[in-house]
């Protein structure tokens, strides 16, 4: 086990390489605020403006035929309820791997997304698909726990076969000034994501954008998770409003892309919570596309974090087929409202 | 050097003034080495004054120019309490103004006397709008966005002065204080015929606080040394008040010469071509001063 | 090729119904012209002729100066400011009824992408109308002067670049302050100024409040020269602007003159940079850089110069341009052949005198007028593309040490329409926004307006504003003792 105190030695490469990058010989909390106090500001209104014009893409015929079968296999299918069941759980795995019934061209989402408990249920009801399991980790939502739980909660997972593993930082020692706290919490369970035989699962950083509330806290914030070896940056847990907002994203893929100019390294983006349109989604890859370039418009570097974003783009992915408008009762609905 | 001999009543001979031109907060004579007479409304000497050049505009323009940054960032509460220090001192030589005026425009003590009150009033009446002007004439514009914008007025620069022609000092200040007051400098071509309370003037002007060059005073024969300071390039703006009553001057060729780097021109009073010298004992309002103003708007983004 | 190809996504044309040719709106109707000719307005993207319209003749000028004349005496003249204002208040609900087709019709005769015609010009035009309606019973409110009264007669000339717009620019505080119009649009771009015709008629307003004369250059002259006319207001290049002060000294005739610019964008090394770089390019690259307050002399702080640099390219690559009636054009065509040749001339000028030349590299169409977006780096102060408004992509780049030589260098130009400064500190900001000689200072942000945002510029960028309380003050006398 991990001692209890933040002391306690991160992943030896994340804690080296930051020391290079920062160029200092000892990994301080001063050293990480000088370097996160020196990135560029964002100016609110010049990024909201930019992402509204990105927004008025016309994305038509066969480029939104793309656009759509693209978005549906970056889904990260979503339950994160306290009424989650392993009923529920295989309904949503079965979602997955037959998103439309009707057509089997339809492409698969990435993952399914579900708490640590129910890795073991999804694992099993997704087979030797290609679907990845994803688990949210570390005292998700709100991250209120000591170190040895998350950490549990990270092994626990990877123990039941989770290929993902989605995190939060602790916003409040980010709120307060503790980066090294946060980047060293990343560390460990980015190093708590490796398996026993070696291999690792991909750690997603949830940086809880609502709740950092400025932009510039935002790019502070992928920049010190990058650096602390998250493999993705995610906006939310989704339990916050608001949460993936186009701005925000537009943040973290300038953040990723000045982060590949910097290290030669390409870290993934998540924005979860809140899309749920196949136009928004459609808005998001125009922005990955124009800001982060093409080689993020990949399953592997960029996801949507979602539940009722996958029946819209079957929708519109029927429509396009069809050549009429469909409705709700043509596509299937494992996720209807408990209440 | 005079000539005339007046009976002197007492047996002290005075000493009689030299009137010069002013410029940079300087006193020099014409580069030309020129003078002119200027005699009273019955055609007696009064003085040789001055005979300005267009060298001598253009020396005066070079030092508007260089007084401009400095005047212009001033304070516009410095700016008022130095205009207003003009008006104390311009008091402390009311005489001397009065028997110029009385002179110059041939007017009864009394109403020299008047005139000059006037003039002073006026000045104090521009020096109290220096630190107005903005909030006047300025202010937030509601803009359909998340945007802080702002517009205030500022001088337009270096502004040419014809000074009207027979009003020698309440016309002159009428014209000259409106202009400074914002922050403008001003090359000032003095009423042809009058220009000793205008060379008065800057000696007023050179005692009190005002920076050398802010005003300065040209005396001569308008009609040739206007053209040199309508065509100049680095004139901002001219002030065509004087044009009226101008021996051979035309105003129209000087809007026509100021076209040429889109001088803000103040034409004259009057119809049509005809130029006409103003009442200047009529209250003034912001127009002279807004002639000689440009509006800044600056927009800023509001963001967290 | 791009994972992400955006297919093609026009808007319909449909909309617009051109006829094959227009005569003058003149006291309120279409009419011939008398002894003028006629010329062949084209779309600048495909050189496709759109319409003929008519090149008005001095008569014909006359005609709509006595029609503005006769509606100043009669009933515009005698009309209370709240009702002046009712009509206003239609024609800025008509506007925004039909903003699809002047959208379109725009984009098709200028060369504009839809998404700013769409987007910006046609919804401002109807926005100055709106504003400018308000004001019409309230101009003693203004703080303008004593009883502030109409001039007359205006004439009015406006460019190809924002047609309705600057139409809209025009005529709206015109109206508001009871003066009546004669307006000249471009020769280039007359049609939207020809539907705007319509829409008077629509609005029920007097005939001969609006007359729309269409013609090139001896047209306009004959509108400045006129002797029945009050007030000269013109939007256009410096040039044009001093022929016009010419024309008119010596006269009564007052005159507002929206001019060139040459304008600074200043980024300091603490800049938002993204954002920035956001503003550079919509700064020069905005309606094709057919703008007279575009950021075209780009000041860079030389410690951030080469990033800066290396993130404006990338960000160009990802420009499109063409079809100016694809919704996700970014750059449209250059407005006539006579400005791509303009533009060509600078830049090659550029080059040979050693600056270093840059294009996005982006395909163009095989018809039409068309330039990439293009950057010079090297320029000094002293070469003709950091001097000269070039009126179309091209972006001239230069650095600064300090903010002292920043400033210095974006006032060393007889311009004085616009500048922008980019920096995360405030009182430099404030600082800046004092220093710079100029009508507009767009910080952290640029190219924005506003109908109550006061616009125009210092020196030879003209004099006189346009929106806002002060753009009021141009179209009305007061009581002045002078």
């Amino acid at each position: 086990m991990v001692s209890t105190t933040s002391t306690s030695a991160p992943s030896v490469d994340a804690t080296a390489r930051a020391r290079d990058l920062l160029g200092v010989s000892r990994l301080t909390n001063a050293a990480l605020t000088s370097w996160l106090h020196g990135l560029p500001g964002v100016d609110q209104v010049g990024c909201e403006g930019r992402a509204a014009a990105l927004g008025t893409r016309s994305i038509k015929t066969t480029s939104k035929a793309w656009a759509i079968d693209t978005a549906i296999s970056m889904i990260d299918l979503t339950t994160l309820e306290g009424a989650d069941t392993p009923g529920k759980v295989r309904g949503l795995a079965a979602k997955a791997l037959h998103p439309d019934p009707t057509d089997p061209s339809t492409p698969s989402p990435a993952a399914v997304c579900v708490y640590g408990d129910m890795v073991a249920t999804a694992r099993e009801a997704l087979g030797q698909a290609p679907v990845n399991v994803a688990a949210v980790a570390t005292a998700f939502p709100s991250g209120r726990a000591s170190m040895p739980v998350k950490l549990a909660d990270t092994r626990d997972a990877i123990e039941a076969g989770a290929d993902e593993i989605d995190m939060v930082i602790d916003r409040g020692a980010f709120l307060s000034g503790n980066y090294l706290g946060v980047f060293q919490e990343i560390a460990q369970v980015a190093e708590a994501c490796t398996r026993a035989d070696g291999t690792r699962a991909r750690l997603k950083v949830i940086m809880e954008t609502g709740e950092l509330v400025t932009y510039d806290n935002v790019r502070r914030a992928s920049w010190l998770s990058m650096l602390a070896g998250g493999d993705f940056i995610k906006t939310s847990t989704g339990k916050v409003s608001p949460a993936a907002t186009l701005p925000v994203t537009l943040i973290m893929l300038e953040a990723v892309r000045d982060w590949r100019d910097l290290t030669g390294e390409m870290v993934g983006v998540k924005p979860a919570g809140g899309i749920r349109t196949s136009k928004d989604a459609i808005k998001f890859l125009v922005t990955v596309s124009e800001v982060a370039g093409d080689d993020w418009l990949d399953p592997f570097w960029f996801r949507f974090g979602a539940s009722s974003l996958l029946n819209d783009l079957l929708l519109q992915r029927q429509r396009m087929r069809i050549g009429a408008y469909s409705g709700a009762d043509y596509v299937t609905d494992d996720s209807p409202s408990l209440y | 050097m005079p000539t005339n001999q007046r009976t002197a009543t007492d047996a002290r001979v005075d000493v009689r003034k030299t009137y010069k031109l002013y410029i940079g907060g300087k006193f020099p004579r014409s580069e030309s080495g020129r003078s002119y007479e200027v005699v009273d409304g019955r055609g007696r000497f009064l003085a040789n004054a001055s005979q300005g050049s267009r060298k001598d505009a253009r020396d005066a323009v070079v030092a508007a120019r260089a007084a401009f940054p400095k005047w212009a960032g001033a304070t516009a509460y410095n700016r008022g309490q130095v205009l207003y220090r003009v008006a104390e001192v311009m008091e402390g030589r009311r005489a001397q103004f009065v028997a110029e005026v009385r002179a110059g425009e041939g007017l009864t003590e009394r109403r020299a006397e008047a005139v000059v009150d006037a003039a002073i009033d006026r000045w104090v009446w521009y020096a109290g709008w220096t630190d107005k002007l903005a909030q006047v004439l300025g202010g937030l514009n509601p803009v359909a966005g998340p945007y802080f914008d702002i517009s205030a007025p500022e001088p337009t620069g270096v502004v040419g002065v014809l000074a009207p022609q027979r009003s020698s000092l309440l016309g002159l200040i009428s014209v000259v204080a409106p202009v400074i007051a914002s922050g403008n400098t001003a090359v000032v071509l003095a009423s042809e015929l009058r220009p000793l309370p205008a060379v008065t003037l800057s000696e007023a002007l050179a005692t009190s606080d005002v920076p050398g060059g802010v005003v300065n005073i040209i005396t001569g024969r308008t009609a040739e040394v206007a053209p040199w300071v309508a065509s100049h390039r680095d004139v901002n703006a001219i002030d065509l008040a004087g044009a009226a009553d101008a021996d051979g001057v035309v105003w129209g060729d000087l809007e026509l010469a100021a076209a040429e780097n889109l001088k803000r021109v103040l034409r004259p009073a009057g119809e049509g071509v005809e130029a006409v010298e103003p009442d200047w004992t009529r209250t003034p309002d912001l127009s002279r001063i807004t002639a000689f103003l440009e509006t800044k708007t600056v927009w800023h983004p509001k963001g967290r | 090729m791009a994972k992400f190809e955006y297919a093609p996504a026009p808007e319909s044309r449909a909309v617009v119904d051109l006829a094959p040719s227009y005569g003058l709106f003149i006291n309120g109707e279409f009419t011939e012209s008398q002894g003028g000719s006629a010329f062949k307005t084209v779309n600048p993207a495909t050189e496709e002729v759109l319409s003929e319209v008519t090149d008005a003749s001095a008569a014909d000028v006359d005609r709509a100066v006595a029609a503005a004349r006769r509606a100043y005496n009669g009933a515009w003249g005698r009309m209370s400011g709240a009702d002046r204002g009712k009509y206003l208040f239609r024609i800025a609900r008509i506007l925004q009824e039909r903003a699809r087709e002047f959208a379109v019709l725009e984009t098709l005769d200028n060369g504009k992408p839809i998404k700013e015609s769409r987007d910006v010009d046609v919804p401002l035009a109807a926005a100055h109308f709106f504003y400018h309606a308000g004001w019409a019973d309230k101009l003693e409110y203004a703080g303008l002067g004593t009883n502030p009264r109409a001039h007359g007669v205006v004439g009015q000339v406006i460019p190809w670049n924002f047609p309705l717009l600057m139409l809209a620019w025009k005529i709206a505080p015109a109206l508001a302050t009871g003066n009546t119009v004669v307006l000249k649009p471009a020769e280039t771009t007359p049609l939207t100024a020809l539907l705007f015709a319509d829409v008077v008629q629509q609005a029920d307003l007097p005939p001969g409040v609006v007359n729309i004369v269409t013609g090139a250059g001896a047209t306009g002259q004959a509108i400045v020269d006129h002797p029945d006319i009050d007030k000269l207001a013109f939007t256009g290049s410096t040039g044009v602007g001093k022929m016009i002060a010419r024309s008119i000294a010596g006269t009564r005739k007052k005159a507002t003159l929206e001019l060139g610019g040459k304008a600074a964008n200043i980024i300091f090394e603490d800049a938002a940079i993204d954002q920035a770089v956001e503003g550079i390019v919509n700064g020069i690259f905005f309606n094709q850089g057919h703008v007279c307050c575009a950021g075209s002399r780009l000041l860079v702080q030389e410690n951030i110069a080469a990033d800066v640099e290396r993130r404006l390219k990338r960000r160009l690559e990802t420009l499109r341009v063409g079809d100016p009636l694809d919704k996700n054009t970014d750059v449209g065509a250059i407005n006539s052949k006579a400005q791509l040749s303009r533009i060509t001339e600078l830049t090659d000028a550029g080059e040979a005198e050693g600056a270093e030349r840059w294009d996005n590299g982006c395909e163009l169409p095989a018809k039409g007028f068309w330039f990439r977006p293009t950057v010079f780096t090297g320029v000094s102060q002293t070469h003709r593309i950091a001097q000269e408004e070039i009126f179309g992509p091209v972006l001239s780049v230069l650095t600064f040490r300090t903010p002292q030589e920043a400033v210095a260098k974006a006032n060393n130009t007889p311009y004085g329409l616009s500048a922008g400064v980019w920096t995360e500190k405030g009182s430099r900001i404030l600082w800046m926004a004092d220093q710079l000689r100029a009508g507009v200072v767009w910080a952290n942000t640029f190219n924005k307006f506003d109908p109550t945002s006061p616009f125009g510029g210092y020196k030879e960028s003209g004099y006189g504003r346009e929106g806002g309380r002060h753009g009021l003050s141009a179209y009305v006398t007061t009581e002045s003792n002078g």
